[in-house]
């Protein structure tokens, strides 16, 4: 009895349910499409809108933290990989609309807008997945903190090439426009956008779930752990982070393709907005990094939040609450809402077995 | 004696104006059991982490089983056969003892072995090995709820999950009580029963003495003395070194 | 062009003395203390808005205000590094959760600012601000030189102070040997809160004179990260002499970019150098 007790006070990994990746994407879909009908049900376009930024989100925040969460590796330059997704798309709509007499452009034209966005979300991704690979392989072989501080460059020089460009429309912007029918579902072009940014959600989160559990996610563990341990026991550790790096970059830039059909007229300020970058770090902190149900969580919390409140206070004083949110997180819950649950309970279990321990102390 | 395992020739290894190995050779036969000691700072966990990969060396080489080691990384020695035990216990502190096991089965030992375990292989590896170092009971534990001497059983549980060829344990022994001293020197000698390689660096002496079938000794970066146990302790360098002039 | 040539080598040289000035806070804090400030250019502006008030309401000279302001910034940034160390090097917790409070201050600051300010261009007056001293076709402008001029001044003094007292070679030291100093029973948290005040107390003088070289905006520091960590990882992390080299090399090849491609290429020139020396040299110029 007593060395039951004493070996007792052990804690258990919290083991989440054990369904297989493909069934947890079927059902990841099967909810998304529930709230979905609720939302069709409802029927406010002003649902598509606000929801439309809140999934992006959950889509950023997923992405930053199969780098950030499990690997350990802090990347600041979300937003300039959101914003290379974006510009893919506004480069490639700039060479239809101006370029209609090219043969690209005409070749290009003749797909409708709908299967153009998803043609456009994939090229996105495979482009910011490349210039992640390229920025890990300059910087990761160095201390962790170089790879950050080359992240948080990277807007600034990424952006200093937009302004210049002028076929992207340079420091104007650009004008995408969106076809304002959309007949297959309700609300438009704007229902369609969100319907394909929720699939976006779900993939994310399948491919952050499935990496969890697998073999990669073991390794991505072990490099946040402890690198040096991690090469000993055999974990190919820049290889790993160089795939973190393009998965992560790659559903970023996703998430950025079909930004400018929703905003219509897209200037670099807004696509490497400032929100990204704290965004995509503040939700998974304040959600929780160890699992993929915390950056959903705080993306869920803080982009609905923020959702309501750019209607009620201005959007710095919004900002302003998010970057605070981040301090008090990162100092007083560490490990986000889901670890600060995970630890009262773990708590209360400890006490359970304490007291139980003093009562078998009792007994001689 | 069978065929060497590990051949390091003219190794050295200077961390700005220190010389921290100077010009070590070293030989391995494949089954044997070497000691290594030195006072501290005498450069042998530098020789630990030049063979491993952790650090690369200035000069020299390493050889081991057939394959010129220069170059590559810690865990393509790891592939190769080299496991070692850190001075420090380095668990990863997120994981569970159990998924601490896991990182050597699905890398290092998948590796090498050719093909994945299932996940029922694994489980019962684990448990296998985490008997067999009596950690078996905390399983589920976090390492930070682990004490040290369990730490240092979880870190040599660990190297041996990559089914190695060579074991390089550094300084496993520190801090343990005689009997688990005993304990882990019976299962190192199972260990080598079985056809493993191991290199022993230690400061008990008692337990180098009655472990290796070789010492070497380091002082300041050179290797001063390397044959029979008994001989070596009554080298007198070796005992300058430990006494002091 | 030669007188172009000539004319952008010297505003680079003018330039890279002011970038050291601002890298200086980041060498020490970085390079020394194994403080990975991220924030740091939010401080610079922070030194800019205050410079900027009191000229504006008592008409003090800007880089008055910037050393009167010293020992506040000395204080503010003792105060951000016993947080930090309460709450994450004490802990042993990983440099993720340390880089992101850095980045959640350096995006509240620069947040606070647009609150208070708006994001309109704000500057100073003083004397120095219009003259130009001219030597044949090579233009001195004084918003420039007295900088730059002042710039060396505060990096010779700093330099004297952290190669000459005990507690400036404790704080050069404190990263690299903490045990040593314990044995000297000297305290290594109380020596890097003191090298995390004098860095962030660099900043004040910093932004002072970043507002007398142009006018400033919140989002401005931004601008500043890639400069100040490609000078400082070029400079070889926390070697004050790699610090000037490196900032009067970036301070040059960008006013040759600024003469010869346009203004709106000069922040790319920063990044391009932090990547290129990452790559190829991390160890620094003057590195091994």
């Amino acid at each position: 009895m007593t060395a039951a007790a004493t070996s007792e006070p052990t804690v258990r990994p919290v083991k989440i349910a054990g369904v297989s990746t493909p069934i947890f994407a079927v059902l990841a879909l099967c909810v998304a499409a529930l709230f979905y009908g609720a939302l069709a049900l409802v029927g406010n376009e002003y649902l598509y809108f606000a929801g439309y930024v809140v999934l992006q989100f959950v889509v950023m925040a997923t992405a930053w933290n199969i780098l950030g969460g499990y690997c350990g590796y802090v990347n600041f330059g979300s937003a300039a990989f959101f914003a290379m997704g974006a510009y893919t798309t506004v480069s490639v709509y700039t060479v239809i609309t101006d370029m209609s007499k090219t043969l690209v452009g005409q070749l290009l034209g003749t797909i409708p807008p709908p299967l153009l966005l998803v043609g456009l979300i994939v090229f996105a991704g495979v482009i910011a997945g490349l210039v992640g690979l390229g920025m890990g392989y300059l910087t990761l072989r160095l201390r962790g903190v170089f790879f950050s501080i080359a992240t948080l460059a990277l807007s600034v020089v990424l952006q200093t090439l937009v302004v210049n460009w002028d076929f992207v429309g340079g420091s104007r912007g650009a004008y995408v426009i969106r076809p304002n029918e959309f007949p297959l579902l309700p609300g438009g072009f704007i229902g369609y956008l969100f319907v394909i940014m929720l699939l976006l959600v779900v993939v994310a989160l399948t491919v952050a779930r499935g990496i969890e559990r697998s073999r990669l996610g073991f390794g991505f563990a072990a490099i946040r752990d402890d690198e040096v341990a991690a090469e000993a026991a055999g974990v190919p550790t820049l290889r790993l982070k160089l795939i973190a790096t393009t998965i992560s970059g790659a559903l970023m830039g996703m998430a950025g393709a079909p930004f400018p059909y929703y905003i219509g007229y897209l200037q670099p300020a807004s696509a490497f907005g400032l929100e990204y970058a704290v965004n995509a770090i503040a939700m998974p902190m304040v959600g929780g990094t160890q699992s993929w149900f915390g950056p959903l969580i705080g993306a869920v919390l803080l982009g609905s939040f923020q959702q309501w409140a750019t209607v009620s206070i201005s959007s710095v004083l919004n900002l302003l609450i998010v970057g605070l949110l981040l301090i008090f997180f990162v100092i007083v819950a560490p490990n986000g809402i889901i670890g600060f649950i995970g630890d009262l309970s773990r708590k209360r279990r400890l006490a359970k077995l304490a007291r139980a321990a003093i009562g078998d102390g009792v007994r001689p | 004696m069978s065929a060497q395992l590990l051949q390091i020739s003219g190794l050295s290894k200077r961390f700005g104006g220190f010389t921290a190995l100077n010009d070590v050779s070293l030989t391995l036969a494949a089954g044997e059991r070497l000691g290594l000691i030195g006072p501290n700072g005498s450069g042998k966990s530098t020789l630990v982490n030049c063979m491993s990969g952790t650090l690369v060396n200035d000069s020299g080489r390493v050889q081991f089983d057939g394959h010129v080691l220069d170059g590559l990384a810690p865990h393509k020695r790891a592939y190769l056969g080299i496991a070692r035990s850190f001075q420090l216990p380095r668990p990863f502190g997120s994981m569970s003892v159990r998924d601490n096991m896991r990182i050597p089965l699905l890398y290092t030992a998948a590796h090498r072995a050719g093909r994945q375990r299932s996940e029922p292989e694994i489980r019962d590896r684990t448990e296998e090995l985490l008997r067999l170092v009596g950690l078996i009971d905390k399983s589920d534990a976090r390492p930070i709820d682990l004490t040290q001497v369990d730490m240092r059983k979880l870190e040599l549980a660990r190297a041996m999950a990559a089914d190695p060829k060579l074991l390089i344990a550094d300084e496993a022994m520190a801090g343990l009580s005689n009997a688990e001293v005993d304990d882990i020197l019976n299962l190192l000698m199972s260990l080598n029963a079985n056809g493993i390689s191991i290199i022993l660096i230690e400061h008990i002496m008692k337990a180098v003495m009655a472990f290796s079938q070789r010492l070497v000794v380091l002082v300041s970066g050179n290797k001063i003395a390397d044959g029979a146990p008994a001989e070596v302790i009554r080298n007198e360098d070796v005992v300058r070194a430990y006494l002091g002039q | 062009m030669l007188d172009l040539y000539l004319n952008a080598i010297v505003s680079g040289l003018l330039l890279g003395g002011f970038y050291a000035a601002v890298t200086l806070g980041v060498a020490v804090s970085f390079g020394m203390l194994d403080v990975v400030n991220i924030a740091h250019p939010a401080f610079v502006i922070l030194g800019s808005y205050v410079a900027y008030i009191v000229n504006a309401k008592l008409g003090l000279d800007p880089i008055v205000t910037g050393v009167l302001v010293l020992p506040i910034f000395y204080v503010l940034g003792q105060a951000i590094y016993q947080v930090s160390y309460l709450s994450f090097e004490r802990k042993g917790s990983d440099s993720l959760r340390g880089l992101a409070f850095f980045f959640g201050l350096l995006f509240v600051t620069e947040v606070l600012l647009i609150l208070v300010f708006g994001v309109d261009y704000r500057y100073v007056e003083a004397w120095y601000i219009g003259p130009t001293l001219r030597f044949g076709f090579i233009d001195l402008p004084l918003r420039m030189l007295v900088p730059c001029v002042l710039s060396i001044v505060l990096f010779g003094a700093l330099h004297l102070f952290l190669s000459r007292t005990y507690t400036g070679r404790a704080i050069a030291a404190v990263s690299q040997d903490p045990t040593a100093l314990r044995l000297l029973a000297i305290d290594p948290v109380r020596i890097k809160r003191i090298g995390f005040g004098l860095s962030i107390a660099t900043a004040a003088l910093a932004g002072a004179f970043l507002i007398v070289i142009q006018p400033v905006e919140p989002s401005v520091g931004r601008e500043y990260i890639g400069r100040i960590f490609a000078i400082c990882v070029l400079g070889g992390m926390g070697s004050l002499p790699g610090t000037l080299i490196g900032a009067i090399l970036l301070g040059i090849v960008e006013s040759i970019t600024t003469t010869f491609f346009g203004p709106s290429w000069a922040p790319a020139v920063g990044f391009g150098f932090l990547l290129a020396t990452l790559a190829f040299r991390p160890t620094g110029l003057l590195g091994r």
